[in-house]
């Protein structure tokens, strides 16, 4: 094809003309992207360079050591322990099915947790890190720690978690920790930033619950460089926090694992006070549990099981658990009456078996009667118709005014959880709780621990305590709080006359040692070791008219839930008392049989500071009561060998 | 002036070519490719063999095959102008049908010792086909309605083949090349208005077709086009990459935050951050100072690229460089756009800075053919 060259010169022309344009229009773009540069890097940068802070420094809660709980002796009740776990960022992992898969292949995972974790991950953000299993063993740890290359998006890490060494021994004292729950967050007002954090553990009940905000510490932070896949690279600053108190009781935990063993098999509670100065020494409630089991959350089919035992693990019977004191309540009428002045220590009182007033009989628990009772012989041997007599002399309020001096009927102010307050039940107080007018009929039901009369096992045994040191003692359970000793002020004396104590403290002693005593099967032969105490057996039924014609009494007839509680309450040595104990072993049946001797050996484990010599009981008994001990096991927990410090 | 009527002895021969070679833009490129190994660098965090080393033996193999193709006289080119073509065509269908999925889309025939993306070559060669034919066809004839479907279906071939894979933003770079070259061997306006007309009514209807049983884009390009009109609106996801990018950028400053220390793409928070990315280290670390120094190398090499094409009196080669150089701006304009937040993410890499061997490998080659173009142009009368 030819062209002529006035063709050529012309299309030469328009080449020219429009590569111009095109170029200008190139030049005029890149004019547009340098001004977008400066507008981007000049004018705006500051506003870029604190987003780009933003997005590489992340504030981290640094969760602080929540602080450990002792017993008396320093011997660890509440630990931390390493918690290792593994965490996966979804982001990083790629296949997670794929890396789970392998995962399996080194270590054993649990597949309801995997589940949850699933779970969550689908739920969050691809870059959260979210826990994939906890509590590994350390060579299960170590596993995976070396295998990290093989596994993307697996990253090994180590927490702390609680740990209750003691197991089931303390758990009705100190309770559990577990984690924070929505409900747990809803009830409080301005939740700590650190109950955000996932899993974060928090006391739940018991001390654990009630000492939570010193334990709990304060929340440190760091500051953290993290890459876009929210791994951190590097730390650059923190602020420890503080670490939360450690709490010492005043609880002897060798006592305490001993009483759990003693009352291991029944349905129970026992308490053990210090008579010089309030301390509990030992708060025991048969069966526990092991609140283990909780810090991390219960399944449901173990809570259920706990839930479903008729003996109602959960409940701590020590302290939340009321019962009527029986005879363990006669001390409170025979005092109310002597300080009132309407007995005489001397003064008789004849028990035919049973007591009339107007036309109702009140019986004695001895069908043919005690005969003529003085203070002391009604007291030994737990008469009824003596206290019947006499209540109606002293009236109820007395009693009850009694009761409350003694400690029975008051709320006492420990941190655990549902303290009950127990009734020591006035006229004022059925008027206005019940709308009825007081009877006479139940103040004698009062004056034998019936009726409405409620106490629970630390009442009664900080009644005891009373009782043997004269003094009004109050309870103590936290020794130490961060360090500082939580000393209580020296109890004042009883405002009762040491001429009724001693009165009182006499028949006790009788009662386990006088050869007519209730509960003389369960004495100390021990010289220096004796104790004094007093028997109780409480009704939780009515004997219906039909039981009583035709002699239906024998507990051991009664299904198990409709038998007598067994109640004892004594202090050891019976002349210098050191130790206070009650013992209420529901439906046990009779107070000397299934509950003195239980108080006896708890009296005797702790003045020994250990499992007794035979020689403590009587001679008959021996060889009963050493099975007994060689089918025990006992933990004998003791403290770490040096001063244990806190970095 | 046809090659035919060429003075033959005027053109250099021999190993004197080499002095005739452009040997400013021979030095601009250099330049470019030489911030790229120092990017590679930085964002391997300081490690030489992860990206900078691979990417220097290729671009010293690509410089060799430039040296090699300035060397051959231009119009050699412009007679295997339509093989090329033909060639790039088959293999687009090649990839269609053997290629190897990669990011979710079909580009790469693996040649063994390296990958081969068929849309990068079918750039320059669209190009070098349109240029031959607007060298063939009587100047007079260009805006007859014929003889500019046909050009339009070179074009449209492989665009389409190159939308199937999926890969828009090449499929968009082959359209604006291939118009440009039309428009620079004088094409009437009335074309490219009626045009730009249509296109803005199929952008219209690409909107309105969303949601229905017609969608013409993936719905994932739709979220691409969503975010880049509105990043904020979901920083987390899709508008993570604009987001982050601009963050990294903007924080650069004036003078950047130094070599290697730029906290945004050591960090991890800058998604490809070695291959399309790359200009946001530049920018973070560097500053104004960096980004806009290496644009003014870019506009420099434009600029070059256009004085010769004005200088060259042979049509075939005038309209080459035009085009190559053109097809060049496009490369590096969309991509500082979209890391500046003013397109959307089309996968468009920084060319010569960016991590990857054939658009590589294809630039130099392409600038082997402006410098043969430069080296034999008609000289004198």
């Amino acid at each position: 094809m030819r062209q002529t060259p006035k063709d050529i010169e012309e299309s030469s022309r328009v080449m020219t003309r429009r590569g111009l344009v095109v170029g200008g229009l190139q030049l005029a773009f890149m004019g547009m992207l340098g001004l977008r540069m400066r507008q981007m890097q000049i004018e705006e940068a500051e506003d870029y360079r604190l987003l780009a802070e933003e997005n590489r420094i992340n504030m981290r809660l640094i969760a602080p050591p929540r602080g450990l709980i002792f017993d008396r002796n320093g011997v660890i009740i509440a630990d931390n322990s390493q918690n290792y776990r593994i965490i996966i960022v979804r982001e990083d992992a790629g296949d997670v099915d794929d890396v789970i898969a392998r995962l399996k292949q080194i270590i054993d995972l649990d597949d309801s947790e995997l589940e949850r974790a699933l779970r969550e991950m689908s739920r969050r953000s691809p870059f959260v890190p979210v826990t994939l299993a906890d509590r590994l063993t350390w060579e299960d740890f170590s596993r995976v720690a070396v295998n990290s290359p093989a596994l993307p998006g697996i990253t090994p890490d180590v927490g702390l978690s609680r740990y209750y060494p003691m197991k089931s021994d303390f758990a009705h004292v100190i309770g559990y920790v577990g984690p924070v729950s929505d409900y747990d967050l809803s009830q409080i007002e301005d939740p700590d930033p650190l109950l955000q954090i996932p899993k974060f553990q928090i006391g739940k009940i018991g001390v654990e619950k009630k000492l939570e905000e010193p334990m709990r510490g304060k929340a440190g932070n760091k500051r953290i460089e993290v890459n876009a896949a929210g791994r951190v690279m590097r730390e650059l600053d923190r602020d420890g926090g503080v670490a939360g108190q450690d709490v010492q009781l005043t609880v002897d935990a060798r006592l305490q694992n001993f009483v759990q063993a003693r009352l291991d098999g029944e349905s129970a509670g026992a308490v053990v006070i210090d008579c010089e100065n309030g301390d509990i020494l030992a708060i025991g409630s048969a069966p526990a549990f092991d609140p283990n089991k909780f810090v991390r959350g219960i399944s449901g089919s173990d809570y259920r099981e706990l839930t479903d035992d008729k003996y109602v693990p959960l409940r701590n019977k020590a302290v939340q658990g009321t019962y009527p004191p029986g005879s363990t309540y006669k001390m409170v009428t025979a005092l109310a009456a002597l300080e009132a002045g309407v007995v005489s220590p001397g003064e008789t009182v004849w028990c035919p078996g049973h007591y009339r007033l107007g036309n109702r009989r009140f019986h004695c628990w001895k069908r043919g009667g005690h005969g003529h009772m003085n203070f002391e012989d009604a007291l030994v041997q737990s008469c009824d118709t003596y206290y019947y007599d006499v209540s109606q002399r002293v009236g109820i309020d007395k009693i009850s005014e009694m009761a409350n001096k003694l400690g029975c009927g008051v709320r006492h102010d420990i941190p655990m959880s549902a303290v009950a307050e127990g009734l020591a039940p006035t006229q004022r107080w059925k008027q206005l709780r019940r709308g009825e007018a007081w009877r006479i009929g139940d103040t004698l039901n009062a004056s034998i621990g019936q009726g409405y009369t409620l106490t629970s096992p630390l009442q009664l045994a900080l009644m005891t305590a009373r009782l043997a040191s004269g003094r009004s003692l109050e309870l103590r359970l936290i020794k130490t709080l961060g360090g500082v000793e939580q000393a209580g002020e020296t109890a004042p004396a009883l405002d009762i006359s040491e001429n009724g104590l001693r009165r009182i403290r006499q028949a006790m002693y009788y009662v386990s040692n006088g050869s007519r005593g209730t509960a003389r099967g369960s004495k100390i032969m021990t010289e220096e070791y004796k104790l004094a105490g007093k028997t109780g057996t409480s009704q939780v039924r009515n004997i219906s008219a039909a039981e009583r014609a035709q002699g239906v009494f024998r507990n051991e007839d009664l299904p198990w839930e409709r038998r007598d509680h067994a109640l004892f309450v004594g202090y050891a040595p019976y002349d210098k008392p050191r130790y206070a104990v009650s013992v209420v072993v529901e439906h046990g049946g009779g107070g000397s049989r299934a509950a003195a001797p239980v108080a006896r050996d708890i009296l005797l484990f702790a003045q020994y500071g250990g499992v007794p010599p035979m020689e403590a009981y009587p001679s008959s008994q021996r060889e009963r009561i050493r099975s007994m001990y060689d089918d025990m096991t006992l933990a004998d927990p003791r403290p770490p060998a040096p001063a244990r410090s806190r970095a | 002036m046809s090659f035919l009527e060429y003075n033959v002895k005027t053109v250099p021969t021999g190993a004197r070519k080499v002095l005739f070679l452009n040997w400013p833009l021979v030095l601009l490129l250099i330049a470019v490719a030489s911030v790229g190994f120092l990017m590679l660098y930085s964002v391997a965090g300081g490690r030489l063999d992860r990206w900078a080393e691979p990417q220097m033996q290729r671009f010293a193999l690509g410089l060799f095959a430039m040296f090699f193709v300035a060397m051959v006289p231009i119009w050699f080119w412009r007679n295997v102008a339509a093989l090329a073509y033909g060639v790039s065509i088959l293999m687009l269908l090649a990839v269609e049908f053997f290629g190897t999925v990669g990011m979710g889309a079909q580009r790469w025939i693996d040649l063994g010792f390296m990958r081969l993306q068929p849309s990068e070559v079918t750039k320059i060669t669209i190009v070098m086909v349109l240029a031959a034919y607007y060298d063939w066809l009587d100047p007079k004839k260009v805006s007859r309605p014929l003889w500019v479907l046909i050009p339009v279906l070179l074009i449209l071939l492989p665009t389409a083949l190159v939308i199937i894979q999926p890969d828009l933003g090449t499929s968009i770079l082959l359209v604006a090349g291939g118009g440009i070259v039309m428009f620079i061997a004088g094409v009437s306006w009335w074309y490219f208005g009626t045009i730009i007309a249509a296109g803005l009514g199929t952008i219209w209807a690409v909107f309105a077709s969303r949601g229905t049983s017609w969608q013409l884009l993936k719905d994932y390009q739709f979220r691409r086009i969503d975010t880049f009109l509105d990043p904020s609106q979901d920083p987390l996801g899709a508008g993570y990459h604009i987001t982050q990018s601009k963050i990294a950028l903007g924080s650069g400053g004036f003078s950047g935050r130094g070599f290697m220390q730029g906290t945004q793409s050591r960090l991890n928070f800058l998604p490809e951050k070695h291959t399309d990315f790359i200009f946001t280290t530049l920018a973070e670390e560097f500053g104004f100072v960096g980004a806009f120094s290496l644009l003014t190398l870019y506009a420099l090499i434009i600029f070059f690229c256009v004085m010769s094409a004005m200088a060259n009196k042979d049509r075939f080669s005038s309209l080459l460089i035009y085009g190559i150089a053109a097809a060049f701006f496009l490369y590096f304009a969309v991509n500082m756009s979209m890391v500046m937040g003013l397109a959307p993410v089309v996968g468009v890499p920084l060319p010569l800075v960016s991590y990857g061997g054939s658009a590589m490998l294809v630039l130099l080659v392409a600038f082997g053919l402006v410098q043969s173009a430069h080296v034999h142009r008609p000289r004198g009368r």
